[in-house]
């Protein structure tokens, strides 16, 4: 027994470094799980509310790009007020909506930290659970789609960013809506790849990409890019076509979280549908 | 021993600053990330105890996980970097050993040695980093030329900073 405390504090830095090394890798295996709650993460109130502070000041700098989004999204939302409508009827009904039930909603947020130069981006919102953000929201901006929600803290939330090479979000091309799946191979943040286009589909440079009504995640019809080349290999049965995300990810700064309320219902039926 | 304490407290916090503030927002050709951070573990007294390097990169590299959501990864890094130090410096070594609390430094040992010793620690680090980051060895080239470009701009950063740093010091 002696023996071997002797041999341990003889050789106590290579075992140090064993202990050590694989508690970091327990960490890298345990942040992995897509899902599970790692717990060093910039949700946590330290690095979180230092990074806020930061970005309350760089995003001073992309203010006039942030703006020029929010002005084009005001123009849209003044077309649907009343005001803007010829009213041909005289009277007022109030009626109870039967017909339309709301199933998404909207909260806004603000980024406070993000990446785009690994090959698995990250974002940090200043939303968390005290306003109701859940793993597996969406988030998206008015021009185009952003991630998914992970980790969600008290105050804050990470986002899987669509510039992860793990990210895979259904989408269809809007003019003829065949669908495929959006990813992205790691190189190159300013373009992802559309996979699963057949070869016999007609496509056109700058085609609009959207999102699709398969997953419960993203309400359908958010806009992902634009086509911006695609190419059909000799001997492919499907088009490698690249995207160019609506998003700008090094500028982005005001995002919106989208909680789908219909969720649990959907899943849950699909799920007793899928284990017969 | 204060004073040797207090520099290196010191250096600690402004490399997590610069390293979260303005290196990680830095992207040159989508394929240089440079991770200064590391200096902190090279500016280390050369007779520092295995278990305390050991120790303080595992705090460094947690450190800079925290900030960059990547649990675990800049950790195992770090220490695994640390790890490899005494090794190294014992091959390195003058013939009549280092002084006692010696900093590795150009003024002292010159540049080609520096260029050694920071040059191989940092293509390990960097090595076993981008490695974890993409976690399989499918695109070994091209992983391995972002961790070749990483090294040499990370390596000049470090030869700045310590014509600064000593600069400082001088005065």
């Amino acid at each position: 027994m002696k023996n071997i405390f002797v041999f341990i504090w003889r050789n106590h830095f290579v075992f140090l470094f064993l202990l050590l090394q694989s508690f970091a890798v327990y960490l890298l295996i345990q942040n992995n799980n897509y899902q599970r709650a790692g717990f060093i993460n910039s949700a946590n109130t330290l690095s979180g509310n230092f990074l806020n502070i930061y970005s309350n000041i760089t995003e001073y700098f992309s203010l006039k790009k942030a703006n020029e989004i929010l002005a084009a999204e005001n123009a849209e939302l003044k077309k649907h007020h009343p005001n803007s409508y010829f009213r041909y009827d005289v009277q007022v009904f109030s009626i109870n909506d039967t017909v339309y039930r709301q199933q998404y909603n909207y909260r806004a947020a603000r980024v406070v930290n993000k990446s785009v130069n690994k090959r698995n981006n990250h974002l940090t919102l200043n939303r968390g659970s005290l306003h109701g953000v859940e793993p597996d929201m969406a988030v998206i901006t008015p021009v185009g789609v952003v991630g998914i929600v992970k980790n969600v803290s008290e105050n804050f939330c990470t986002v899987i960013s669509m510039l992860h090479v793990n990210s895979k979000i259904s989408a269809q091309i809007k003019n003829n809506n065949y669908f495929g799946s959006v990813v992205w191979n790691g190189n190159n943040a300013s373009l992802v790849d559309l996979v699963d286009i057949p070869s016999h589909v007609k496509l056109h440079k700058g085609d609009t990409v959207l999102t699709t009504s398969f997953s419960t995640i993203f309400p359908e019809g958010i806009v992902i890019g634009t086509i911006e080349e695609f190419e059909l290999k000799a001997g492919n049965n499907f088009y490698t076509i690249k995207v160019k995300p609506g998003t700008d990810f090094r500028s982005v700064t005001n995002v919106y979280i989208v909680g789908n309320l219909l969720k649990n219902e959907q899943q849950q039926l699909e799920e007793v549908s899928s284990d017969d | 021993m204060i004073e040797v304490l207090a520099r290196n407290v010191l250096r600690f916090i402004f490399l997590i600053i610069f390293q979260v503030l303005i290196l990680n927002n830095v992207q040159l050709g989508g394929f240089i990330n440079p991770y200064l951070y590391v200096f902190f573990i090279l500016m280390l007294p050369i007779d520092t105890p295995g278990w305390l390097l050991l120790l303080l990169a595992f705090v460094m590299g947690l450190s800079i996980d925290l900030f960059e959501n990547t649990a675990g990864m800049h950790t195992s890094a770090s220490v695994f970097m640390a790890f490899c130090r005494p090794y190294l410096l014992s091959m390195i070594s003058p013939r009549e050993g280092f002084d006692r609390g010696s900093v590795a430094t150009i003024q002292k040992f010159g540049i080609g040695w520096m260029l050694t010793y920071a040059g191989i620690l940092i293509l390990l680090h960097h090595f076993a980093l981008f490695y974890l980051e993409i976690f399989r060895f499918s695109s070994f080239f091209s992983t391995l030329l972002r961790v070749i470009l990483s090294s040499v701009f990370t390596l000049g950063l470090v030869i700045v900073s310590q014509y600064l740093f000593s600069t400082v010091k001088k005065n």
